[in-house]
C-alpha cells in the first residue's frame, strides 16, 4: 500500500491547526514570507516547475493561468483571485475539510497567489451550506486581521453561496459574485481577461491554493518529484458509498484505485461485491470493478476513457441498479441544469424520462437508442459542460452495463427494492405544496 | 431607515460594484423575515437600490432563498448518489413518518420544514442531515426519532 505523503493537511493529524499559533508553530507563514521576497515571476515559475494542476477538475496547469493575467501595465483594472470554494460535485468533500481543519493554509495560499498575480483583492466564493468551513475560515481571518505584515494590504473577502451546483463554473461564479442568477458566460474572453468586474481575473480551486505554501516551501522541483508525470504531487480523494471506511485521503498521484478502495476505503460494506465505481465525481464516466487496477493520475485514467474530476470515488456495491443510478444522477442535472442552452436543460428532462420508463418496464428497444441519442445531442452543444458531464455519465452507464438496461426491457427493473437507490425522493421530484401560510395576495 | 438597511449598506461597501452584495442581502432578509415574502424582497431591494422584481429573479435561481414560508426549522436529508448507496431513502422515510409530513412540506403546527437536498459535500460521512444548517453525519433511519425530538426540544 502507498504510503499517504502528506502535503495539504500535513500536520492537522497533530495539530490543530486552525488556529494561528499552531500554524505558525510548524513553520505557517514562511512560504509567503519566502514569496513576496521574490518577484511575482519568479513565483510563478516555481508553480510552473511543480507542474501542480487545478484541483477543481479541469487540471489546468496553475502556473499557466496564473501567467495569463496580464501585467499591470498591460491592463491598468484591478486584477482579482476569486477562490472556487463552491465544492458542490456528488462524491466531493475534499475542500469541506482542507477549509475546515487548515484555514490558515488555504489563506497563506491565496495571499501568496495574490502576490504572484499582482492581485490586492481576493473573493473566497464558498458554497451557501458550507456553514461550518465558513465559520473556520472566517474565524482563522479574524486571527490575521490586524495583521498588515501579512496581509500586505490585500483585502480577503469570504462570500457565500446560495445553493446551485452551476456556480462551481467559474463564469457562473463570477456571475454570481456580481450579484446575479448563476448562468455560465459565453467563453471567450476568458477569466483573465475579461473576468470579475470585466478585470483579470484568476479563479483557483481551494485544495490548489493550499498547496500552493507547501510548493513554494520545498521549491517547484522538489514537489514535482511527487506523484507521477503529468500527475505530480499530491490529491486529497474523497472515498464514498458502499466502503468499510469513507472520507478524505491524501495521497500521491498513481495509487491504483484497487489501493483506494480496498487499502485506504477498507473495502465494500457488508461483506458485498464490487460492482462499479464513480472515479473523480458524479460527471464522470464509471468504471467495472474490473477495471480498478488503473493508477490514479490523469493520463492512466484518460486511458481508460474516464477522469479524475474533483477526485471524488464513489464506490457501488452489486446491490444496485445501473438504471436507478441513471435515474439520480440525470435527476440531479437536471435539476441543477441553470435553463441557459436548450440542449442540457430540455435533454437532461428527456434523459430522466427515458430512464424512468426503463426502469418501470415500459420501454422498447429503440428508447434505450434514443437515450443515448438524446445524450449525444447535449454533448458538445452547451455553453459550459454541465449537460455534458450528465450525458457522457448516463451513456457509459449504458455502454458499460448495456446487459442490465436490455434485461430492463422485459419487464421492468431486476433489482427492484433491492437496489438502495430504489425509490429515491430527488430535489427535483419532491412535493412542494407548504401548508403554513398561502403567499399574501 | 432599519437596521437591515444599515447591514446591507454595509455588505455593498465590501465589493467594488455593489450589486455583488445581492446574496448576502438576500440572506440577511430572509433570515429577518423566515423567508423571501414580498416585504423582505422589498426591503432587501431598498437597501441595495434595486428593484423587488431583480431581487426576486435572483432569489429564485438559488434553492437556499425561500419563496414560500417554511417552518422556523428546516430538516435537509441529502438523497444524491454517496448517501443514497447507504440508505438515505430510509432516512428521509423515517423524518416523514416521525413529522406527518411528506418531503417538500411543512408540519401543521408551522415547526419544522423537511426537504431533500442535492449533494451537501459530507459524501464519505453519509447520510448528510442538515439541521439548520449544522450538518449531521452517519445518520441512520433508527436515529430520526432522537434527532426530532432534539428539535421540538429546542421550541
Amino acid at each position: 500500500m502507498a504510503e499517504p505523503r502528506l502535503v495539504v493537511l500535513q500536520g492537522a493529524d497533530e495539530r490543530d491547526l486552525t488556529k494561528l499559533s499552531e500554524y505558525r508553530a510548524i513553520g505557517g507563514y514562511d512560504a509567503l514570507a519566502k514569496a513576496r521576497a521574490l518577484a511575482p515571476q519568479a513565483v510563478i515559475d516555481e508553480l510552473l516547475a511543480s507542474n501542480l494542476r487545478g484541483r477543481g477538475g479541469a487540471f489546468f496547469a496553475t502556473g499557466r493561468k496564473w501567467s495569463f493575467i496580464p501585467k499591470p501595465d498591460q491592463n491598468p483594472n484591478p486584477h482579482y483571485l476569486v477562490v472556487n470554494a463552491d465544492e458542490s460535485e456528488p462524491g466531493s468533500f475534499k475542500d469541506n475539510e482542507i477549509l475546515s481543519r487548515v484555514p490558515h493554509r488555504f489563506i497563506e495560499g491565496c495571499l501568496i497567489t495574490a502576490h504572484a498575480v499582482e492581485s490586492k483583492h481576493v473573493f473566497v466564493y464558498i458554497r451557501g451550506e458550507y456553514l461550518g468551513p465558513f465559520e473556520a475560515v472566517r474565524d482563522a481571518l479574524e486571527e490575521i486581521r490586524d495583521d498588515e505584515r501579512l496581509l500586505g494590504g490585500v483585502t480577503i473577502v469570504v462570500h457565500r453561496g446560495a445553493g446551485a451546483y452551476i456556480c462551481g463554473e467559474e463564469t457562473a461564479l463570477l456571475e454570481s459574485l456580481e450579484g446575479k442568477r448563476g448562468q455560465p458566460r459565453s467563453k471567450p474572453p476568458f477569466p483573465a481577461i475579461s473576468g470579475l468586474y470585466a478585470s483579470p481575473t484568476v479563479v483557483n480551486n481551494v485544495e490548489t491554493l493550499a498547496t500552493v505554501p507547501p510548493i513554494v516551501a520545498m521549491g517547484g522541483a522538489a514537489y514535482a518529484k511527487l506523484g507521477v508525470e503529468n500527475s505530480t504531487g499530491t490529491r486529497v480523494v474523497s472515498l464514498s458509498g458502499n466502503l468499510v471506511r469513507g472520507g478524505n485521503y491524501e495521497v500521491a498521484h498513481g495509487i491504483t484505485l484497487r489501493e483506494l478502495i480496498y487499502d485506504l476505503g477498507g473495502g465494500i460494506a457488508e461483506g458485498r461485491e464490487l460492482k462499479a465505481v464513480i472515479p473523480g465525481g458524479s460527471s464522470t464516466v464509471i468504471l467495472t470493478a474490473e477495471e480498478i487496477d488503473v493508477p490514479y493520475d490523469y493520463d492512466a485514467l484518460a486511458e481508460v476513457g474516464t477522469a479524475m474530476g474533483s477526485a471524488g470515488v464513489i464506490a457501488i456495491d452489486d446491490r444496485c441498479c445501473m438504471v436507478q443510478l441513471g435515474i439520480r444522477v440525470s435527476e440531479f442535472y437536471e435539476h441543477e441544469s441553470c435553463g441557459k442552452c436548450t440542449p442540457c436543460r430540455e435533454g437532461t428532462r428527456w434523459m430522466t424520462a427515458i430512464l424512468r420508463k426503463l426502469e418501470a418496464g415500459e420501454a422498447s428497444d429503440s428508447e434505450l437508442d434514443l437515450l443515448l441519442d438524446v445524450c449525444d445531442r447535449i454533448n458538445g452543444k452547451c455553453l459550459c459542460p454541465l449537460g455534458e458531464t450528465a450525458a457522457m455519465a448516463v451513456a457509459s452507464y449504458v455502454l458499460k452495463f448495456r446487459d442490465e438496461f436490455l434485461a430492463h426491457l422485459d419487464g421492468g427493473c431486476p433489482f427492484g427494492s433491492q437496489s438502495p437507490l430504489d425509490g429515491v425522493v430527488a430535489p427535483v421530484n419532491q412535493h412542494t405544496h407548504s401548508p403554513v401560510a398561502e403567499v399574501p395576495a | 431607515m432599519s437596521a437591515l438597511h444599515d447591514e446591507i449598506r454595509e455588505l455593498m461597501a465590501l465589493y467594488p460594484e455593489a450589486r455583488s452584495a445581492t446574496l448576502p442581502a438576500l440572506r440577511l432578509a430572509q433570515e429577518k423575515h423566515g423567508w423571501l415574502s414580498p416585504e423582505a424582497l422589498r426591503e432587501a431591494a431598498e437597501g441595495l437600490g434595486e428593484t423587488p422584481a431583480y431581487c426576486m429573479s435572483v432569489a429564485s435561481f438559488y434553492d437556499m432563498f425561500h419563496l414560500e414560508p417554511v417552518g422556523r426549522h428546516l430538516v435537509e436529508v441529502c438523497t444524491n448518489v454517496s448517501c443514497a448507496l447507504v440508505g438515505a431513502q430510509q432516512v428521509l422515510e423515517a423524518f416523514e413518518r416521525e413529522l406527518e409530513v411528506r418531503a417538500g412540506e411543512t408540519t401543521e403546527d408551522g415547526e419544522v420544514t423537511l426537504r431533500t437536498v442535492e449533494c451537501l459535500g459530507g459524501c464519505g460521512w453519509a447520510t448528510i442531515v442538515a439541521l439548520d444548517h449544522r450538518y449531521r453525519t452517519h445518520v441512520q433511519a433508527n436515529d430520526v426519532g432522537a434527532i426530532v425530538e432534539e428539535l421540538r426540544a429546542d421550541g
